[in-house]
This record gives structure tokens, sequence and C-alpha cells, in this order.
């Protein structure tokens, strides 16, 4: 039983995780908390469908299509609402304000579109076998999330560290000032960031409409509130923290469903929040160092 | 010809006329020093210069051509690098990524060379490679803000206050380490508030009060001027 609980957190976890990691990367090089990366989940769930019904596409292409549209519709929101009130130095408030006009607008777009029914994928999309490991038993479909999630995460994580471009993109999360002194086009960083981190929201996007068959439009808001506590929990900006804290996060809502109630589980999960910031008031992996310059 | 020729350059800065008509050159080879009291514009100069800053007058001539309005990142491509006050070392980066960043305008094949060209020059910094940067102390940070704008092979070195917070005998070592870059060839601006070390190893100098510049000479008639050494050489 409790093996069991403890792969089903592990696929909750290892989503919120992937969606967490985008968020704190935006607002690690941004210093933007960009209230439209649910908008922007949603979107890549839809997008991966579409490619699915219309195409009788495969998983892979559905995740990549996913992702593409939810990376593209990032780099729009850094161009058109983001970046301008970057140019006029407003940091923080004012953009995340913005954000949130714009998760409005493309929800309402998205009704417009889509309608207020929940959208499934096809009946035999994902063949319904499962595997059994000690007292665990995991479908295939688990087991993929699971995988692509972490996948998604390492190849960030080693993007980041070993590559130039990475680098340059832990330059600008520290000091913007001192990378653009170092002839880091600051600009393309920020553009950089904004689609790779929405990318990823995108794959999460398209991972938990399959996880739980179902996509409609409001299915951004639940994970834009948990998004933001794991950030918060795992230290804002950390991307450790993100990982970390979605798991923390995954686990604590499904065994407190497992072994309580499931009406106590929003309540659980985020009192557990706020017991660990009573503790540890930048989070798990969080400094309090400010950001100078 | 000069190799970096400021015409008349204003500058505004929160508000406040920061640099109100400067003009001042380096010649190819020269260390250049200006000096000044805190406030008087000295690392405002500098970041116009790197494009950090907008100009609201005047032009910035580099090697003949207008730069005036240019990007930090088009100015660094140039081979104007800025070693800025405070030394803005990347403290979650490593020792040796910090230096990586340093060559970022540049093409990957050569930056092994380099890098081997820097630890040979600050062997701290190769003994300390793996290490976040945040690590080292006061003096080694100087050496890599140092070792990093060679990463760039920089023709004209901007160096803001490399004295700043260091023990006299870092002071000179680490002006030493200038004097011998200069004499391999690269042009040095330098910014200090020590006038008298500025003024030591400099063949040319400015001194800036509140925006003009209202002194040039060579620097052996500076440490001379009655009014520079009662103003900045505490005389």
């Amino acid at each position: 039983m409790f093996l069991q609980q403890f792969a089903n957190a592990l696929v909750l976890g290892s989503v919120y995780a992937l969606f967490a990691l985008g968020f704190t990367l935006i607002f690690g090089v941004l210093e933007v908390i960009t209230l439209a990366h649910g908008a922007v989940f949603m979107i890549g769930a839809f997008a991966g469908l579409a490619v699915v019904t219309k195409f009788n596409a495969g998983l892979i292409p559905a995740i990549l299509v996913g992702m593409m549209a939810s990376g593209i519709l990032g780099w729009l929101i850094d161009l058109l609402a983001i970046r301008p009130l970057r140019k006029r130095k407003f940091h923080h408030l004012a953009p995340m304000i913005a954000t949130i006009g714009c998760a409005t607008f493309v929800i309402s777009i998205s009704q417009g579109v889509f309608g207020a029914e929940i959208y499934r994928f096809p009946f035999d999309f994902m063949p319904a076998t499962s595997y059994n490991f000690w007292a665990m038993q995991l479908t295939l479909l688990q087991i993929i999330i699971v995988g692509v999630a972490l996948a998604l995460m390492l190849i960030i994580i080693f993007l980041l560290n070993r590559t130039k471009w990475g680098k340059a993109v832990r330059a600008v999360a520290e000091t913007p000032r001192t990378a653009a002194l170092l002839g880091i086009p600051v600009e393309r960083v920020f553009q950089l960031t904004s689609f790779s981190a929405s990318a990823l929201g995108g794959a999460a996007g398209v991972l938990t409409g399959i996880n739980f068959n179902a996509i409609h439009t409001f299915m951004g808001g639940p994970i834009m509130h948990r998004g933001i506590a794991v950030i918060i929990l795992g230290g804002m900006g950390d991307i450790r923290g993100a990982v970390v804290g979605g798991l923390i996060l995954g686990f604590a809502e499904i065994m407190s469903v497992a072994y309580l109630s499931s009406d106590f589980r929003d309540a659980i999960s985020f009192g557990l929040l706020f017991i660990i910031l009573l503790v540890r008031p930048a989070g798990i992996f969080g400094s309090n160092i400010e950001r100078k310059g | 010809m000069m190799l970096l020729e400021l015409k008349d350059v204003y500058v505004n800065y929160n508000h406040i006329q920061a640099l109100k008509g400067i003009s001042l050159n380096v010649a190819e080879g020269e260390i250049v020093a200006l000096i000044g009291a805190n406030g008087a514009g000295k690392s405002t100069t500098l970041n116009a210069i790197s494009g950090l800053l907008k100009t609201t007058g005047g032009n910035i001539i580099y090697e003949g051509s207008n730069i005036t309005g240019h990007s930090p990142q088009s100015i660094v491509r140039s081979g104007i690098i800025q070693v800025p006050e405070g030394r803005a070392i990347l403290t979650t980066l490593k020792v040796r990524e910090n230096l990586e960043m340093g060559a970022f305008t540049r093409k990957n094949d050569r930056i092994k060379d380099n890098l081997d060209a820097v630890f040979a020059r600050f062997p701290v910094l190769q003994k300390k490679a793996e290490l976040s940067a945040g690590n080292l102390s006061g003096g080694e940070q100087q050496m890599l803000a140092l070792g990093r704008a060679l990463m760039a092979k920089p023709r004209l070195l901007l160096m803001d206050e490399p004295s700043m917070g260091l023990s006299p005998i870092l002071v000179r070592e680490i002006f030493q380490i200038i004097t011998e870059i200069n004499k391999q060839g690269t042009s040095i601006l330098l910014v200090e508030q020590n006038a008298q070390m500025a003024l030591e190893v400099s063949r040319r100098g400015y001194v800036l009060e509140t925006g003009h510049i209202v002194l040039e000479d060579t620097s052996a008639n500076l440490l001379h001027n009655e009014k520079v050494i009662h103003a900045y050489l505490g005389g």
C-alpha cells in the first residue's frame, strides 16, 4: 500500500517539479513571477491533444508540439507584455500584473475557441499495460510520465551547467549588468529563458492532460497555485528547490489523500508549506541575498 | 591616431547631469589615469564608454569610428573591456566558468589557449578553478576580474577602482600586473581614488570634478601639481 502510494506520489510530484522548474527559471532570470505560466501549461496540453486527434500523432510528437506551442506563447508574452516594462525599468510588480492580463486573455480566447467542455485523448491512445516492481504496480503511462519529466529536468540542468548559453543564463540570473559587461546579449538570454521555461510548462501540460485524461481551459489554475507554493518552498529561483519542492508537494498530496482524507488534501499540503516557511523563510535551498544591478 | 576619444560627452544619470561635456583620449599602448573624488563622474565615464549608460550629447570615437550609442555587447566585441568597480564576480558560477564567460564573444576554439595563459599569469585561479567564485578572497576576486577581462583579448581595458578594498601589498601586486598587461600591448584607462598609485603607473592623467575635466597633464606633472597634491594626494 505505501509503496503504491509512493509510486503515485512520484508521478504527481515529477509533473509539479517540471512545471515549477520553468516557473522558477523565469523568476530566477527575469525576476518576474509569471502568473501566465498556468495558461501556458494549458495551451501546451491543447496543442499536444490537437496533433494526436488531428494527425493521429504519438506521445513524443504530442509532447514536442506542446512544448513548441507553449514556448512560442511564453516568448510572445515576454516580448509583448514583460519586455516593454523591463525597458522602462518597472520590475517585479508591474510585469507580474501584466502576466495576469496575459493569462486572462489567453484563457478567454481559449474558451471562445474550445468552449467549456472537457477534452480527452482517444480511448486507445495509451495501452493499459502495467508492470509490477516489488509491491508497486506502475502503468506504462506512469512510467512514461516520470521518465519524460525526469529526462527534461536533467536536460535543462545539463544545459545550464555545461553549455555556453546555459552558463550565460546563470550569469544573467545573478547580475544582468555584469553579464552585459562580458558581452552577453542579455535581452536574448531573457527571450531564450522565456521560451525554454514555457516549453517545460507545455510538457507538464501534455503529461498532466494524459495522466488525468482531461484537458480543459481552466486546467492551468490549480497547478499555478501549486507552482507558486513549490518555488517558495524550494527557494525562489533555485533549480534544485523547484525539483525537490515539486516532489515534496506531490508526496504530501498523495499521502494525505491516502491516509487521511481527500478533503484535507490542500489543507495538508499548504499547511506543510506554511510550516517549512516558518522554519526556513527563504525556502529549502533559498538564500536571502538580493540581486544587485 | 587615438585609440579612444571622448568628445564633449554629456550623460544624465538619475535625472542629474553627471557628465557635463568631458573630452579625453587614450592613445594606443598608453595607461591613462582618470582621478577624482567620489561622485565626480569617473564610473559614469567608464559606463558611458561601455554602453551601459546613454550619452545625451557628444561622441565616443574608437579606432576612428563612432561607437556612441552602441550596445554593450558590440562594444565588448570591438575590444573594449571593463573591469567594473567592486569586481562584479559571478559568485554562483565557478572560477573557471567566470573565465569562460569572459570569452563569451570569442570563438570557442581559441578559449582553451586563452585560459591556459590566464592560469599561467594567475596560478591561484587554476588552483581554485572548480570552486564557486564566491569562495575567493578580495585579492583573488580582483585577479579573477582581471583574468576574466583578459579572456576577451582586450585592446582597451577600462579599470574601475582596482585597488578598492585591498591591502597595500595586494594593491602593489595588482598594479604590477596592470603594468605588465599594458607592456604586452593593451591600452588602459584607469579610474582610481588612489591617485598616488594611479599616477605612478600611468603616462598621462585627467582630473575629474563634478562632471568636468578640470586638469589634464602628464602624470609626472600631476604628481607635482599643488592642487592635485592638496586635493588628492593628502598633501
